[in-house]
């Protein structure tokens, strides 16, 4: 993110939300509202939030509307519209409101919630169902999105544009779908106290993406062209993405029968000579801890995109949480080194997927992408994304190479390995300890040998300045990773207008650790914030086991599933830097 | 004609009549195919009995086997300089025999770990007297033709020679004691 | 009878690696090796061009002892291994190969699903109605009364019935034989790689160590009765009234192999960009 002007008021950004229940269409109108957005030259973000039902359940779509790029969600919400009110209070916690913040709902529902009114948010009845039937074929949601597309300040046209590119077929549901926008829109006009969103920067090149599918497209691009997956929350939309892509650029994606299958039939396409990948969430990786064992003892490159939910166990599965830490860096038997990497935003989940084939391939191992729900399952209008940094291909034996070993003691510890159909260089693959030429050994020597192999792989990996995201000047430190990183630069914006200078440092790759690095980042910093998603603090004591911390180090942690917003991080950073 | 046989040679050094031109194709050649592809498996297999007996750690066994490979691949050798053949016949899997294997080949089930040269001996001998019922039937069968017939009728006959060498050797080794297979130590391994 | 061959073709040795089995003299596994190596020669086929993916256990060691393409994975996951391999690389053979207590415990479910989603491979199953490697614990093809130091009373529970379960669940070939008639066995094994979808061939291989009764099975196998069917109903009367000593290729189902689409001029990643940009 470059160059973003944050100011103390919020007119280069308007958080909104709109909620309800039983079919009324809000994640349809949130995601027309994005849309809009994106239209008018804006960035934004949609998150969701739902009960527990399939159907019918109470829900309610957040989209932030801004004039820079960011991933984090604002403080609070300055609008919050109901089509109507039941169980909406369960979202009480996330969609914090202020005492400047409006609560929109129709007077036929009832009154808002004390959940909501106690934050001292101003009531604004708006008979949206009324509204809506002055329309034929008219809904609430339709009038709603016009409503607060008023409220934050869009161009009519471009929420008709929206709406016309989402309901492509046309005819009287569109006409319809119009006309209550315009409906709403005109509404939103006599609504006193709401904020203006600033006029949009030109920015070209802008996509519309959500994490999930940008890690998929980032694997397609680091030449992944077998997946084999099992359904699990809030994986599925990456793998509903990929099998038609797949296919697209002559790949295929396999759904297996559990996570188990998947796993191995990675390794076996991959053994084939073709870069696989297969996502899941915490309760998939946790059941495939055996087989990327056996991928890192046979040296098979394999890519597994975690996108992490709230847990232990099954947990929450349509929230974020970074608490797989452990498990992607520790959670094999024996010691089996491998790749763990995590992107910082949604555009960074399509580079770091990308750079997760590049570095499994290369150092043939597996390699785990933690990702998030909130990164998952966020729609966000980003800058073009940039890719990731080239790697070496797979270093691949040449037939009948004489005498071929496999497993080769290199100096850089990658040996070719010889791809299904090359005469002469047939092997056997094994998760047994194995000699160089991969025959079974219970040789101490031969187990010390391989184990030193397979680490000087990782010791020479040079990740350059991929390793993190590094940002600012000060003798106090912020080090973070993954959805935690928005947030954070915010508040850091926020702390530079106060005169309070901070470092980022992100951290990308996680696995090998980079203490050489860190510490060369952390240079002249007397203390150290780490911020995170954890409740147990994964990745405070990941840092504490891998690196020196100089200084003071303070632990700025919680469990998920509510993120962090940048005004607690702010308000911590402030008051540490004045004591 | 003589009525006097000429006197038996070690089977080894016998040749058959030479010189004359060995048909390409046709039963003759079928025929002696078949007698390599059960020699060449012979062979192999004890070979390959050979080898378990290396990794097994029963090494007077595993030489015997090796030996009666090397006699083995010897009467195959021979018999592809009879026929003049350059390449071995591929031995075709629709060739069925009477038995799940060649007559000449022991089936891997009648070997164990502790085994003693007298039971490797009593192996190759029951193979022997296999491979001679199997030759003498087709030397003896009506609609065998003459050539084969002839052959076979040899190649018999040096079966019973070696039944006659390995009965020889058998007693010049000693009879396994009651507790031959006796072994101590549970099994072991693990994956 | 055709005459010889005078063409340099592969024979069974050309299979076979130079690694010498641990499997204990007396084993079934060595004549299924045997069948394999056999087999792939008739087929005219070359080592480099098939692969042989393996879980754990005594027969699951088989890829190391043949001069193909080898996969030894971990306990169970065989087919799910094999399956991602073939349908990356659908030019190679893929032949799965592994124990009763790998396949049809740990492995049960892949077997269900491999059976169900047909890919074109092999399932040989060496059955030998016990964990042999673990040291002879029973195994779902263990007869109930069998006494074992896990299970000292018998396990008391009904054998799993492969076969049945292959028919069930969608396999398109069946086939069981008997390690003690290699050339036999080799011939299905032929036949089954030949055959398109998933062909599974139980073998009946005696473990020497652990069940040396089973020496009886000699005599208790026998050809099958009838020939094979393509009756799926036919097929499943058989097998439910199957002694488990039937020998012979049982069942020859008709389902396509499993084909993924594949388009005529593939797309680059960067095609699909449009779908983001705005």
């Amino acid at each position: 993110m470059t160059g973003a002007k944050l100011t103390k008021s919020s007119v280069d950004s308007v958080s909104v939300a709109l909620a309800g229940s039983g079919g009324a269409g809000v994640m349809t109108a949130g995601n027309m509202l994005l849309e809009a957005a994106a239209q008018a030259g804006y960035y934004g973000l949609m998150t969701r939030t739902s009960g527990p039902q399939i159907r019918g359940g109470e829900a309610a779509a957040m989209v932030r509307v801004s004039t820079f790029a960011s991933d984090s969600q604002d403080d609070r919400f300055h609008v919050l519209a109901a089509i109507d009110w039941q169980n909406v209070n369960r979202f009480a916690s996330e969609i914090p409101l202020g005492a400047t913040s409006l609560l929109i709902g129709d007077p036929a529902q009832g009154e808002p919630p004390e959940a909501f009114t106690r934050s001292g948010a101003r009531y604004v009845p708006l008979p949206l169902k009324a509204l809506a039937k002055q329309v034929s074929g008219g809904w609430p949601n339709m009038v709603a999105l016009g409503v607060l597309g008023g409220l934050v300040g869009l161009p009519a046209d471009a929420l008709e544009r929206a709406v016309q590119k989402a309901m492509k077929k046309g005819g009287d549901a569109l006409a319809a779908g119009l006309a209550a926008v315009r409906l709403g829109f005109a509404e939103a006009a006599k609504v006193e106290g709401a904020l203006r969103l600033a006029a949009p920067r030109s920015g070209t090149g802008r996509w519309l993406i959500s994490g999930n599918e940008a890690a998929g497209l980032g694997a397609l691009r680091g030449g992944v062209r077998f997946v084999a997956a099992y359904p699990i929350t809030p994986a599925t939309e990456l793998l509903e993405w990929m099998s038609p892509a797949l296919t697209k650029v002559g790949g295929t994606l396999v759904q297996a029968e559990d996570e188990l299958a998947s796993i191995s039939m990675i390794l076996g396409a991959s053994y084939g000579g073709v870069p696989a990948l297969t996502a899941t969430s915490g309760p998939g990786l946790a059941l495939m801890s055996e087989a990327l064992g056996l991928g890192v003892a046979a040296e098979l490159p394999i890519v597994v995109v975690d996108v992490m939910r709230t847990g232990p166990s099954t947990g929450i599965a349509t929230k974020t949480e970074q608490a797989d830490l452990n498990i992607a860096m520790y959670g094999l038997h024996g010691d089996a080194p491998h790749i763990v990497v995590a992107p910082n935003s949604v555009a960074d989940c399509l580079a770091t997927a990308q750079w997760a084939v590049g570095l499994a391939e290369s150092l043939q191992v597996p390699a785990i992408v933690l990702s998030d729900q909130y990164f998952g399952q966020a729609r966000a209008i980003i800058d073009r994304p940039e890719g990731a940094p080239a790697r070496a291909p797979r270093l691949v034996a040449p037939p009948d190479a004489d005498g071929y070993k496999r497993y080769a003691l290199t100096e850089s510890g990658i040996s070719p390995m010889a791809i299904p159909g090359t005469p002469g260089t047939s092997y056997t693959a094994d998760g047994l300890e194995h000699n160089e030429r991969g025959t079974p050994s219970s040789q101490p020597s031969d187990h010390l040998a391989q184990l030193e192999k397979r680490q000087r792989k990782l010791d020479g990996l040079d990740c350059a300045e991929h390793w993190a995201t590094i940002e600012g000047e000060g003798d106090i430190a912020v080090v973070t990773w993954g959805s935690c990183t928005a947030p954070v630069r915010e508040a850091f914006a926020r702390a530079r207008a106060e005169g309070v200078h901070a470092r980022l440092v992100s951290l990308r790759l996680l696995s090998p650790a980079q203490p050489e690095r860190l510490k060369k980042a952390l240079e002249g910093v007397k203390r150290v914030l780490v911020v995170e998603q954890s409740f147990s603090g994964q990745f405070h004591r990941y840092l504490r086991a891998e690196y020196d911390l100089p200084g003071e180090v303070r632990s700025l942690r919680r469990p998920g599933p509510l993120p962090f917003r940048p005004d607690e991080i702010h308000q911590t950073l402030a008051k540490w830097s004045r004591s | 004609m003589s009525t006097r046989k000429a006197p038996t040679k070690a089977p080894a050094k016998r040749k058959r009549a030479a010189g004359r031109a060995r048909p390409a194709a046709g039963p003759y050649a079928d025929f002696m195919a078949r007698a390599y592809v059960m020699e060449v498996d012979a062979a192999e297999r004890y070979a390959d009995f050979a080898d378990q007996m290396d990794v097994h750690n029963n090494p007077e066994v595993a030489e015997l086997f090796r030996k009666l490979s090397r006699i083995e691949a010897l009467h195959a050798k021979r018999i592809l300089e009879e026929m003049g053949w350059k390449q071995p016949p591929h031995a075709l899997l629709t060739w069925r025999w009477d038995a799940p294997e060649p007559p000449e080949t022991a089936a891997h089930s009648e070997v164990h770990y502790l085994m003693q040269p007298y039971h490797a001996l009593q192996l190759a001998l029951r193979n022997e007297q296999r491979a001679e019922k199997f030759l003498a039937r087709i030397a003896r069968a009506p609609k065998t033709p003459p050539a084969v017939k002839r052959a076979a009728a040899e190649m018999a006959g040096e079966e019973r020679e070696h039944v006659r060498l390995i009965q020889g050797w058998m007693k010049r080794v000693p009879k396994p004691a009651k507790d031959w297979d006796r072994d101590p130590d549970p099994p072991v391994l693990g994956d | 009878m055709n005459a010889p061959a005078t063409v340099a073709a592969l024979t069974a040795q050309d299979f076979k690696s130079d690694y010498k089995p641990v499997w204990c003299p007396g084993c079934g596994d060595y004549t299924v090796l045997a069948s394999i190596t056999r087999a792939l020669a008739a087929l005219n086929l070359r080592p480099e061009n098939v692969a042989v993916v393996s879980g754990i256990g005594c027969s699951s060691r088989i890829p190391a002892y043949t001069t193909c393409y080898g996969f030894h994975g971990v306990h169970g996951r065989a087919l799910a291994a094999g399956t991602g391999l073939k349908v990356a690389r659908p030019d190679l053979t893929v032949l799965v190969a592994g124990g009763d207590g790998d396949g049809y415990s740990i492995g049960g479910n892949h077997f269900l699903h491999a059976c169900r989603r047909n890919v074109d491979l092999t399932y040989i199953v060496m059955d030998n109605h016990v964990y042999g490697m673990t040291k002879g614990q029973p195994s779902p093809t263990t007869e109930p009364e069998w006494k074992s130091k896990l299970s000292p009373g018998g396990t008391g529970l009904r054998e799993f019935h492969p076969l049945v379960i292959a028919l069930a669940a969608g396999a398109n070939f069946i086939a069981r034989g008997f390690s003690g008639d290699p050339s036999g066995t080799a011939t299905l094994i032929a036949e089954a790689v030949r055959h398109p979808g998933f062909s599974f061939v139980e073998v009946l291989s005696p473990c020497v160590t652990f069940r040396p009764e089973q020496r009886a099975w000699k005599e208790a196998v026998h050809p099958a009765p009838v020939a094979p069917t393509e009756d799926p109903a036919r097929a499943a009367r058989r097998l439910m009234t199957d002694d488990g000593f039937n020998i012979g290729v049982l069942y020859k189902g008709s389902r396509p192999a499993f084909s993924p689409a594949a388009p005529k001029a593939p797309l680059s990643p960067s095609d699909l960009e449009k779908d983001f940009a705005l």
